[in-house]
């Protein structure tokens, strides 16, 4: 029994560090870990196809890479992919928030209906518009077709598989953003619309100089939310064109994907992940600065 | 005191449990076989007390699953299925599988056997053999009044004449990685080959040509977004009635004329021998599943016991009744075998391993960036349909790309 009495006591003397134990043990065996020997990968050579041991060879895995006009396409791709995606979902998102902030009939339905995209399983969702843009069975070319407008490859062309992609994940996210909007004009004060109607100013004056600039902050973060996320949107792509036709829209997730489990490559997969890694990081940290700057 | 009494107790009784049990873990893929084994296994667990746990996974996912557990060293795997021409050369170079010495290799053909070796060792247990065939529509080429092409200028007269806006008069594999492996039957047929002697030689007048006729017939004849299609798009178009003809892999027969999965009725749908080429008709025919043993397995007495079972003439005959083509010689000489299968089917393998070639792409450690390379010539080509200009000077970078990697993974020359 003493022996119990004594683990009590040990317990309530390290409670600071017990009680956030799991948390960090998590954070350091799940997180940290991953990434730190990612980076450390991206110093090696291991190659599982040459069936050698790894061996550390600094920084030319890195030079290897970047001289990769692949490596170059793909960075290119992963931003305008991203570019493409979040800057449409922003603006249909305002649009769609904006639209349910007002009191109308099925309003509750309508917020119902928009969640669903959000919650279907990314693989189905790849496997639904592979069947939807189909060039000879799909959905897409028979609206096309019965509009008299003319037959699209959509993602069996090179030229048209990024805005195709593109558009499977604004249908996607966009209710996200027009959430995430909607929460943010909700908790917005009704005086300075009082005071802009007192004033005379028109709907789009309001919606331009009051509206905005309030929301700004909600917008900002679930702009940057989003973009984190399309920077690293890898189960649409993969599911729906593993990267093709070709190589025309392999994103660096994919690229990565393809170096480490097609061509067994890990050294230099790691290093494409190291890459979207600061990439991501960096874009965070300028969007952050932007919206502190705005705050201030 | 009593509480650590009972915990011992049941300390102890897990362990006894665990001892009496014995288990082996075995990896599938969601292959027919994979599924008939997995079906099958209850009978081993009752006939031998084993227990065996085994996880199904799509082709690519296990690689990655056995590539991940075995690198990392930290695997329980005992038993797989694995693929010997895509993986089979890494697995071996990395002492991923167990030499099965001691197993009876005496029905198998030769060329199934040639993958399995490395060196004077057996590695890996032939299971599924496919060929490349030509499936065709029968009432589109009734209609049409023609015969079924034995050659490639009959298949580009043929596809020329069954193109319609709604159907397209030919389908093949597009998706430039995927499309490897059918189109290299084109390539042999024209004299060419990927991999010779150790060397890429797909840049070759032969392989080029193959190519080009290859580029032209998809891009002329082929359905639209063809360069993002692999069987898994064509198959759909297939049994929705809209492709009139089709060269791909024997493994997809059983599923084309089947009228809960197709539109089109079984007796619409034929298969024939892979047209010949300018230089002869030596279409692919592989192994494309084997199943070997984890070199790190624990159980290795288990692991060959079931191996041995999982392989055997019984279960073998069992496959070929579900129409799965099965490596073993014998199972083909089976009366009840021959009296169920199609006889197109039993034909076109006939032909096929008389007259084959058993590599159905390059032969290589680095074969997953090899195809990748290789894809970009063949989608190049699709998309100008042949004429490309700069199609040989793609293919000669492709192959010097190819070389690097046989160079790099010490196999180039070796052969």
């Amino acid at each position: 029994m003493s022996a119990g009495k004594q683990k009590g006591s040990f317990v309530e003397r390290h409670l600071h560090i017990l009680f956030p134990l799991p948390a960090v043990t998590f954070v350091v065996v799940m997180m940290l870990f991953p990434v730190l020997y990612t980076f450390f990968l991206s110093f090696t050579n291991w190659n599982l196809t040459s069936g050698m041991p790894l061996t550390v060879v600094f920084l030319r895995s890195y030079q290897r890479i970047i001289q990769e006009p692949r490596f170059v396409a793909a960075l290119g791709r992963t931003f305008s992919f991203t570019l493409m995606a979040v800057s449409v979902e922003t603006v249909l998102g305002m649009i769609i928030a904006l639209i349910l902030n007002r009191e109308f009939k099925g309003k509750g339905l309508a917020k119902l209906v928009m969640l669903l995209p959000l919650v279907s399983t990314p693989v189905a969702i790849g496997i639904v518009w592979n069947l939807f843009y189909d060039p000879t069975i799909g959905l897409a070319n028979f609206v096309l077709t019965r509009l008299g407008l003319p037959r699209i490859a959509w993602v069996g062309s090179a030229k048209t598989v990024l805005p195709s992609l593109a558009l499977v994940d604004i249908w996607q996210w966009t209710p996200m953003i027009a959430l995430i909007l909607l929460a943010g004009l909700a908790s917005l004060s009704t005086e300075p619309y009082e005071s802009a109607r007192v004033d005379g100013a028109s709907e789009w004056q309001i919606f331009w100089h009051v509206t905005l600039p309030m929301v700004m902050p909600t917008l900002l973060t679930a702009v940057i939310l989003r973009s984190i996320d399309a920077l690293k949107t890898f189960d649409i792509i993969y599911a729906m064109t593993g990267g093709g036709p070709g190589y025309s829209s392999e994103t660096l997730n994919i690229m990565a994907f393809k170096y480490s489990f097609e061509y067994f490559r890990m050294g230099q997969a790691s290093v494409i992940l190291v890459f979207l890694f600061i990439l991501v990081l960096l874009m965070s940290l300028v969007i952050m600065r932007l919206r502190k700057s705005l705050e201030l | 005191m009593k509480s650590k009494f009972v915990l011992l107790i049941m300390v102890l009784s897990v362990l006894a449990v665990g001892a009496q049990q014995k288990e082996i873990r075995v990896l599938l893929a969601n292959h027919p076989y994979g599924d008939l084994l997995k079906a099958a296994i209850p009978e081993y667990e009752k006939a031998t007390g084993v227990k065996v746990n085994v996880e199904s996974l799509q082709e690519s996912q296990l690689t990655t699953k056995l590539t991940t557990e075995f690198a990392t060293r930290s695997s329980t795997v005992d038993v797989f299925m694995t693929r010997p021409l895509q993986e089979g050369k890494m697995f071996y170079k990395n002492g991923w599988y167990e030499p099965l010495t001691d197993y009876d290799f005496s029905d198998y053909p030769q060329n199934a056997l040639d993958v399995a070796k490395f060196g004077n060792k057996p590695y890996l247990v032939p299971l599924v053999t496919e060929w490349e065939v030509l499936y065709y529509r029968i009432d589109l080429f009734r209609k049409a009044g023609i015969e079924v092409p034995t050659n490639f200028t009959e298949l580009e007269n043929a596809a020329k004449k069954l193109n319609t806006a709604d159907i397209a008069g030919f389908a093949s594999r597009g998706r430039g990685a995927a499309a490897v492996t059918q189109m290299s039957s084109f390539v042999y047929n024209f004299g060419g080959k990927y991999l010779d002697k150790g060397k890429a030689v797909f840049d070759s007048k032969e392989a080029l040509d193959a190519i080009r006729y290859y580029g032209r017939m998809l891009n002329y004849y082929g359905p639209k977004g063809v360069t993002n299609m692999s069987w898994e798009n064509i198959m759909p178009l297939f049994q929705a009635g809209k492709v009139a003809m089709w060269t791909d892999a024997s493994v997809f027969y059983g599923q084309i004329v089947d009228p809960t999965k197709s539109q089109v009725p079984a007796e619409n749908v034929g298969i024939a021998n892979f047209p010949a080429g300018p230089k002869g008709n030596t279409p692919y025919i592989v192994v494309s599943w084997g199943m070997a043993v984890a070199k790190q397995s624990k159980n290795k007495a288990l692991a060959m016991d079931f191996i041995k079972w999982a392989t055997s003439r019984e279960l073998a005959k069992r496959g070929m009744l579900a129409n799965i083509t099965m490596a073993r010689s014998s199972v083909w000489k089976d009366p009840e075998v021959r009296a169920k299968v199609h006889p197109g089917l039993i034909a076109t393998q006939e032909f096929a391993a008389k007259f084959g070639y058993p590599y159905d792409r390059p032969y290589m450690s680095a074969v997953g960036e090899a195809r990748d390379l290789i894809g970009e010539v063949i989608i190049e080509s699709i998309n100008t349909a042949g004429t490309s200009a700069n199609l040989e000077k793609l293919a000669r970078e492709k192959v010097q790309a190819v070389n690097n990697l046989l160079e790099d993974t010490g196999e180039f020359g070796v052969f």
